[in-house]
């Protein structure tokens, strides 16, 4: 049958540089690239590229480039090619339209819509150089209040908390999805950095049990690799219920990824589909998700904090506090950006809110209800810097969860491909030979890096606002002014506008 | 142009306090004498005082100050202070002609007691429902203002220097074991008398140099336990944070102040592991009420006074013992004015206390932490 899609990209190769090394056909695991014999040539089948960059960066000549394929339709404002392209292929398929990563459509990023205050005159700035400058952070529930005896002994029993050195954490990516590499890069940058990573939903290998400190075991839809040695093993358990790629979903790993190690830590057959429920067939109300966190609060002995994380959605205030009061230690909102190594396109692209609304609308109604200071609250959905996390945390945020950022420090050029499981970087990868392109020893190094570079922006950034400590700035919305949005999206972000006085 | 309130104003300012930790009284003219020699420290848009042991005569009930701009508002208000209190005195508080304090308000005082049944069907304790009544008014009375509500104390402050609305109440005529006062040197100001500080809640008062960065944290924390910051000051939230801790949650004052100006991550790495915990859980459970910024504070209180900077000591603040009076200051100069040679003259470090109680007042007898 004819296939009706051009290519996405065209690559383009100077002849003059190349040296028909093959490096490019070895390292594309696409297999775009191919040496022909007869006329002593590189040549590229464009139809299969997914433009990672991966050649173009290994190529020792610079010899090549991508592009977008320069071959236009007739110009249509509605029917765009993106549009056109996707009938192509479901009219060839019959398929659901499978992507990765996060929404990349132009909807407002709200982040970019708001600009941060610093101290002049009335009060002085900090220098995080030469002052203090705590970014400490701690998740978990709070007392309503602290009680001493008549000796001033503390005789209130504080739940059990994590404690971070910096308000970030890897978001939850499972083991299937990324690769064993992937995951030890996670592990050991967390347990260098003093922060945590979180296993997803697929289980934890057993080599990474050593880990098992710096770790947030999940536990969702599908149960994948639980057992209570698993939950014991995490310094807390975060019950996913939802995921800002695709709310209202499950997970999904096919089947090409679950090798025999995979299948081993998750628990299931070799080579099956391993597709999580939609809902936790255990949870159809929010009586329901209190006795899953008490189940798992009884078999670790109350020793961990429970988080529980759902995706934005309209109503996810409301959600939030009765998560709440259902008694997590730490709510987690993952926005509609958030990335995901499979997901149909169209759930993707239009199924729940921004992050920065979602948040702003949780702290301030936990706030009404009186309960924000029981619990903590992390974010998740496209933390791209460390000027997002500020924000974040002023909008109200305890901590965030990075995951697309710690993969793109890994080397992801966010071709969102995760879900062939041909990753050239070897992170959205099962296959042995691209896997261990990807060097835990390096890698771990630079997700270290990212994040210690981002905790000094922060602390510049604070100490300019004449803050010395992190607690200071959550939930100072003061510290924050709109740019570019409108009455309403000022309303529920708690903001006032640029030019407005304190 | 928007008033307090309206639009948070930041301001520089001098403080000063003096206590008799024996009780003995004494009239205001030292300490407008004291703040007085602080004059460049204000700019004549805002002065006041706060005075304690004032009204022994009325000391259990409520002493309400209040500014009224107008009689209609006065009216209304009293219909309602009438309907939730017994009112056993009102009047005027008396003034002096002072020629650059113009301007003034309608300016009343009512010793009251909460209508016994109010308290009695409800299950408020009298200073719970004082306060509400006191929060009520000053939000949706417009043109009325509480800026005093406690027992055997008040509160006298206005638009001027500080010298010159001590004048004009007459603080000289007044004896008190505990006085505060405060110089403002406001950004902006459309010279609302309710804007000047001491600021304060029943019996707490709070004077205050500085600009606390973290006021919205501060605010949206008090906010969720009934509190409503009317006035958009650091002193009103900085007040309501002293209320929340110590009269609502029961924590030690000690405690309280390790909240405010919270130790260090660092310095509680090197405690022993009890205090770690103890240091740890007051940090967590109440991060939202570290008061961050550079600050000085003076908060007066039925059992005493205690005088705090901000933990990394960004504004000044001096104190200085002698005999058994305790002076603080935001310049030494101004507690030699009136006590040339004290026994004792230290500068307290960030964070750490200076503590007075009244004898026998205080749960633990001890005059200073530092």
């Amino acid at each position: 049958m004819l296939n009706f899609n051009m290519p996405r990209y065209e690559i383009i190769r100077n002849e003059k540089k190349c040296i028909n090394c093959k490096v490019c056909a070895k390292q594309c695991a696409n297999e775009v690239h191919s040496y022909d014999e007869a006329d002593n040539i590189m040549r590229a089948d464009e139809a299969l590229c997914v433009n990672c960059h991966r050649c173009v960066l290994l190529c020792p000549t610079k010899a090549l480039t991508v592009k977008k394929y320069p071959l236009e339709f007739k110009e249509n404002a509605n029917w765009t090619a993106e549009a056109m392209n996707e009938i192509y292929k479901q009219a060839e398929t019959g398929g659901v339209l499978l992507t990765s990563m996060g929404n990349p459509k132009p909807f407002p990023i709200y982040w970019d819509k708001m600009l941060l205050n610093a101290s002049q005159v009335t009060n002085p700035s900090i220098d995080p150089l030469r002052e203090p400058m705590e970014i400490k952070t701690f998740i978990g529930r709070n007392p309503d209040k602290l009680e001493f005896d008549g000796k001033g002994k503390l005789i209130t029993k504080m739940p059990p908390k994590l404690e971070l050195n910096a308000p970030i954490m890897f978001s939850a990516m499972s083991y299937g999805s990324i690769s064993k590499n992937a995951h030890e890069s996670l592990a050991r940058a967390a347990a260098e950095l003093g922060i945590y990573y979180n296993t997803g939903e697929g289980g934890l290998n057993k080599e990474f049990y050593k880990y098992g400190k710096n770790t947030i075991v999940q536990v969702a839809s599908g149960r994948f690799g639980i057992d209570k040695k698993y939950l014991n093993t995490g310094a807390a358990i975060e019950i996913k219920i939802g995921q800002g790629a695709k709310p209202g979903i499950g997970g999904h790993l096919p089947g090409a990824k679950v090798d025999e190690d995979v299948s081993a830590t998750r628990m299931i057959p070799e080579g099956s589909d391993a597709i999580s429920p939609a809902p936790h067939h255990d949870i159809y109300s929010i009586e329901d998700l209190r006795q899953l966190i008490y189940s798992l609060k009884e078999v670790t002995g109350y020793k961990k904090p429970v988080f529980v994380k759902i995706a934005a959605v309209h109503n996810a205030a409301a959600i939030a506090s009765g998560i709440a009061r259902a008694g997590a230690d730490a709510i987690v909102i993952d926005g509609f950006r958030g990335g995901t190594g499979a997901a149909p396109a169209r759930v993707r692209d239009n199924v729940g809110i921004p992050i920065e609304l979602a948040l702003a609308a949780i702290d301030q109604r936990l706030r009404e209800e009186g309960i924000r200071n029981s619990v903590s609250l992390i974010i998740a959905g496209s933390i791209r810097n460390s000027a997002d996390i500020v924000k974040a945390v002023a909008l109200g945020a305890d901590a965030v969860y990075i995951a697309s950022a710690a993969l793109i420090a890994m080397g992801c050029h966010m071709c969102h491909s995760c879900m062939g499981g041909k990753c050239n970087w070897g992170i959205a990868t099962q296959k042995a030979n691209l896997v261990k392109r990807l060097n835990p020893d390096i890698m771990y190094k630079r997700l270290v890096n990212l994040v210690s570079a981002w905790n000094h922006e922060i602390q510049e950034i604070l100490g300019g606002m004449g803050i010395n400590a992190i607690d200071s700035l959550r939930g100072n919305r003061f510290m924050l002014r709109g740019i570019g949005l409108n009455d309403k999206e000022l309303e529920i972000l708690g903001i006032k506008y640029a030019g407005e006085a304190i | 142009m928007l008033k307090e309130g309206d639009i948070r104003i930041p301001a520089g300012c001098a403080i000063s306090a003096i206590i008799d930790k024996t009780g003995k009284r004494f009239s205001g003219n030292d300490i407008i004498q004291s703040i007085a020699l602080m004059h460049e420290r204000s700019n004549g848009l805002g002065g006041g005082f706060a005075a304690y042991g004032i009204y022994p005569e009325y000391k259990d009930l409520f002493a309400l100050h209040i500014f009224y701009d107008n009689l209609a508002i006065k009216m209304k208000t009293e219909e309602y202070l009438s309907k939730h209190f017994e009112i056993a005195s009102a009047g005027n508080i008396p003034t002096r002609k002072v020629a650059s304090v113009k301007n003034k308000p309608l300016i009343w005082r009512y010793f009251v007691r909460p209508r016994i049944y109010i308290v009695q069907d409800g299950y408020l304790d009298e200073e719970e429902f004082t306060k509400r009544c006191v929060i009520r008014i000053n939000k949706e009375y417009k043109g009325a203002y509480v800026f005093s509500s406690g027992k055997n104390m008040g509160t006298f402050k206005g638009v001027g220097y500080p010298e010159d609305i001590g004048d004009f109440f007459m603080l000289d005529t007044y004896d008190a074991h505990l006085w505060t006062a405060h110089g403002r040197f406001p950004t902006n100001t459309p010279g609302w008398w309710g804007g000047a500080h001491p600021f304060t809640m029943l019996n707490w008062s709070i004077v205050h140099n500085g600009e606390i960065s973290s006021y919205d944290a501060n605010r949206r924390f008090v906010e969720m336990y009934g509190y409503k910051c009317t006035l958009q000051t650091d002193t009103e939230v900085i007040t309501y944070l002293f209320d929340l801790l110590i009269r609502k949650h029961g924590l030690p004052i000690e405690k309280a102040i390790t909240v405010l100006a919270a130790p260090l991550w660092d310095e509680i790495a090197r405690k022993s592991p009890e205090l770690k915990k103890e240091l740890t859980a007051l940090r967590t459970v109440y991060s939202s009420a570290l008061i961050n910024g550079p600050f000085s504070i003076i908060l007066g209180f039925d059992k005493g006074m205690v005088a705090l900077n901000d933990r990394i000591k960004l504004r000044s603040l001096v104190a200085a013992q002698k005999g058994s009076k305790t002076y603080v200051a935001s310049e030494e100069s101004s507690i030699r004015v009136i006590c040339p040679e004290p026994d004792k003259v230290w500068s307290p470090k960030g964070g750490e206390p200076v503590i007075v109680y009244l004898d026998g007042k205080g749960a633990k007898k001890r005059e200073e932490l530092c």
